[in-house]
């Protein structure tokens, strides 16, 4: 977990006072409405539909316990008793007032946090892998380059202003778990045959109005120019990235229009002058990052206490069905991450309430070192479990709600706040989530149908990445009244797809038996053990479209 | 529209130079800010000392009342950074505080291409972006009307830390921890 020295301390209690400003001139009328906009925005708050609504950043989504027991703190204190888990790591306040955020940040920077760029038109958090440091099919962890990129972009004095937001995604495994391709820039980190480590740079990618797949820009950039490169890149988004057209500003839009080659050729160019610059990383700077993410003290954990827990999965039916779906294997034998299911039909999608920050806390200095991660599918990950313990945590997750063994099946659907809560909404998607859930409780019938991904966006900005779904479903406005497009066959992992939609949108009250014709199209046309999206790509769109607009 | 909150209704309007009244010139309010920027592309104006479109600035170039204003879009090749290289003044417009192409144009000047003169923003340049501002190598910054000078000298340094290099800083600050660790 990484440790803020007197550096990072100063600069975000100077951000605080910065903002307390800002907002205090604001509040007397001396900082106009428009002229504020991009500078609260760039502290996390906008104006939402019934209240302003505050995004606070968890950097690559890692969160230490009395860090989660500040914010269920704050929550109780400044809103209603609980949070938001997003898409990009963050948590979202739904209910703060506005003159109080100042002091919010205040609270925060107590506890080493902020809620610095995580919106506008700025770089953003970097997000990545929940499973960074513990995976099994890791080549290098990706959190010392995050953190390092989190430095880089913090206050970058030169990109607060650009055409459009911008999210940069890392991962450092084999099988991508960070969604890189569907970022503005991705990140791979991977090792040559010598064994150097390199970074893939990917640009383009996004959701939102126009979902694009990113493209190659540099298969193998040494690791020391990571920042020279990013710099470059973001330099020539800054300079040329369109400013006309807000839906058009995005640098996927600019990577298209002049095509990768080029855009490579401007980035290569720019960087010609940045490479061996002063920021290039040297060793002793990237093992000063590496020390801030130490292996914990794990303690052996014998050979029998590993049999006893297979035995217990054989034995305990419920019990193998958590550990089956929201148990992941870890590089260390004897050690499991586990992930804590948000989904639960009587709390939206990634809600946590105060209590249940505090008891997850509890848990983390128990269970797995004090600390968990945010993941982007709105679950929150303990990541050092020894499996001797797997069942007095299971137990007490039971106890939280928390141990719904649905992780990765289509109950732990993927939803934004939609227009229960967020201006920019045309629909609700909430009520959807929980129309869905409703419907598809029985466990059998979810395991059947296997990993499937359901992804739920209130509005063409995507934040539920209904694009990447397996099944994606969008809420779109017609004449006022809310309607759900439904596409099928998006993916965001390595064989990264975007959904296709199936045809005319429906009714909110239609949508949960569109989505079990799509699922009795699949169940009847898959071969033995196939997946929903293999399935798809087997057999196409025409099948689904066919059963589901049938008269 | 640069210094113009209204649409301005008639193009001799649009085109008239725009003078403000606060500079801030090295980190101090300037006594006077003596220079109007003109954006008229085709006409001189008659306001002197006047910041004038490149273009008209590189057709008159012998007359020392005038300097060039670089529109945020200018792509600045290593042959402009030479012409530029010897005079004591250049402008960079900020059509808009969210354009920040003029952020970039400063440090490539300033960076890049070693301009020594003064950098000035001119156009919707507001007391919170100086910071920034200085940091990409704007030594001079004249305000929009509307904004309050003593809000421009306390904003103008807002944080004592940064993590990048900049224009001021060139080293970056994982450099300079290493630096003291030893």
């Amino acid at each position: 977990m990484y440790r803020y020295d007197i550096h990072d301390q100063t600069l975000v209690d100077e951000r605080v006072a910065q903002f307390r400003d800002q907002m205090d001139r604001y509040l007397a009328g001396r900082l106009g409405e428009e002229e504020f906009r991009p500078l609260r925005l760039q502290n996390g708050l906008y104006i939402q539909r019934h209240a302003p609504m505050l995004r606070i950043a968890i950097p690559y989504g890692m969160l230490a316990s009395y860090q989660l027991r500040s914010l269920a703190d704050i929550t109780r204190r400044y809103d209603r008793g609980y949070g938001h888990f997003t898409t990009r790591q963050n948590l979202q306040l739904n209910w703060p007032a506005q003159e109080d955020v100042p002091d919010i940040l205040a609270e925060l920077a107590k506890v080493q946090m902020h809620a610095i760029q995580t919106s506008g038109n700025c770089i953003r958090n970097t997000t990545s892998d929940q499973f960074a440091g513990i995976a099994n099919d890791e080549v290098e962890d990706p959190r010392p380059w995050c953190e390092l990129i989190r430095q880089w972009s913090t206050l970058h004095p030169e990109f607060a202003y650009l055409p459009r937001k911008f999210k940069i995604a890392v991962t450092g495994a084999a099988k991508d778990r960070a969604a890189i391709q569907v970022h503005d820039i991705g990140l791979r980190l991977w090792r040559n045959e010598e064994g150097e480590l390199r970074v893939k740079v990917l640009a383009g990618g996004g959701l939102g109005r126009t979902p694009m797949i990113a493209e190659v820009v540099r298969e193998d950039l040494p690791w020391q120019h990571l920042l020279t490169y990013l710099e470059a890149c973001v330099r020539v988004y800054n300079q040329f990235g369109r400013r006309d057209n807000k839906f058009k500003a995005r640098i996927k839009i600019l990577v298209k229009a002049l095509g990768i080659e080029e855009y490579r050729r401007r980035v290569d160019e720019e960087w010609a002058h940045l490479k061996d610059g002063p920021q290039t990383l040297n060793q002793a700077a990237v093992d000063a990052a590496k020390r801030h993410f130490p292996e914990p003290e794990r303690r052996p954990v014998a050979e029998s206490a590993i049999a006893d827990f297979e035995r217990l999965r054989t034995e305990n039916r419920s019990f193998a069905r958590f550990v089956t779906n929201n148990v992941t294997d870890h590089k260390v034998p004897g050690y499991k991450a586990v992930t804590l299911s948000l989904k639960r039909r009587e709390h939206a999608p990634g809600d946590v309430t105060a209590d249940q920050m505090d008891a997850v806390a509890d848990l983390a200095d128990r269970y797995s070192f004090s600390e968990m991660r945010v993941t982007h599918e709105q679950n929150l990950v303990l990541s050092d479990v020894p499996v001797d313990e797997m069942q007095a945590l299971w137990n007490e997750l039971e106890a939280l709600g928390m141990a719904n063994p649905t992780v990765g099946t289509l109950n732990d659907i993927i939803c934004c706040p939609g227009g229960d809560y967020c201006s920019l909404a045309n629909a609700v998607s909430i009520p959807i989530a929980q129309a869905l859930q409703e419907r598809f409780e029985d466990l059998d019938f979810l395991y059947d149908l296997g990993p499937l991904d359901l992804n739920i966006s209130g509005c063409m900005n995507a934040c539920g990445h209904h694009h990447v779904g397996h099944i994606g479903i969008l809420g779109v406005d017609k004449k006022g009244e809310e309607f759900y497009q439904i596409s099928i066959g998006g993916n965001a992992t390595d064989d990264v797809s975007l959904g296709k939609i199936l045809g005319p949108s429906f009714f909110r009250q239609d949508v949960p038996e569109v989505v079990e014709k799509v699922l009795q199209v699949y169940v009847a046309e898959r071969h033995e053990d196939e997946h929903f999206l293999d399935t798809y790509r087997r057999i196409g769109l025409k099948p689904f479209k066919e059963r589901v607009y049938a008269k | 529209m640069p210094n113009n909150v209204d649409t301005p209704t008639d193009e001799a309007q649009a085109n008239a130079p725009v003078h403000v009244d606060h500079l801030l010139l090295d980190g101090e309010l300037a006594a006077e800010n003596a220079w109007c920027v003109s954006y008229d592309a085709d006409t001189l104006p008659e306001q002197r000392p006047a910041f004038v479109p490149l273009p008209l600035w590189q057709a008159n170039k012998q007359d020392e009342e005038l300097a060039p204003l670089l529109l945020s879009d200018t792509e600045l090749t290593s042959a402009l950074a030479a012409t530029l290289a010897p005079l004591p003044a250049v402008a960079i417009d900020f059509p808009s505080f969210t354009d920040g192409r003029g952020y970039s144009l400063a440090r490539l000047l300033r960076e890049r291409f070693g301009y020594a003169g003064e950098v000035r923003a001119v156009g919707d340049v507001l007391v919170d972006q100086l910071d920034y501002m200085r940091r990409c190598g704007f030594n001079a910054m004249a305000l929009r009307d509307d904004q309050h000078p003593d809000d421009a000298l306390r904003l103008l340094n807002s944080f004592s830390v940064r993590y990048q290099t900049d224009v001021e800083e060139r080293q970056a600050l994982f450099e300079r921890r290493l630096a003291t660790s030893e």
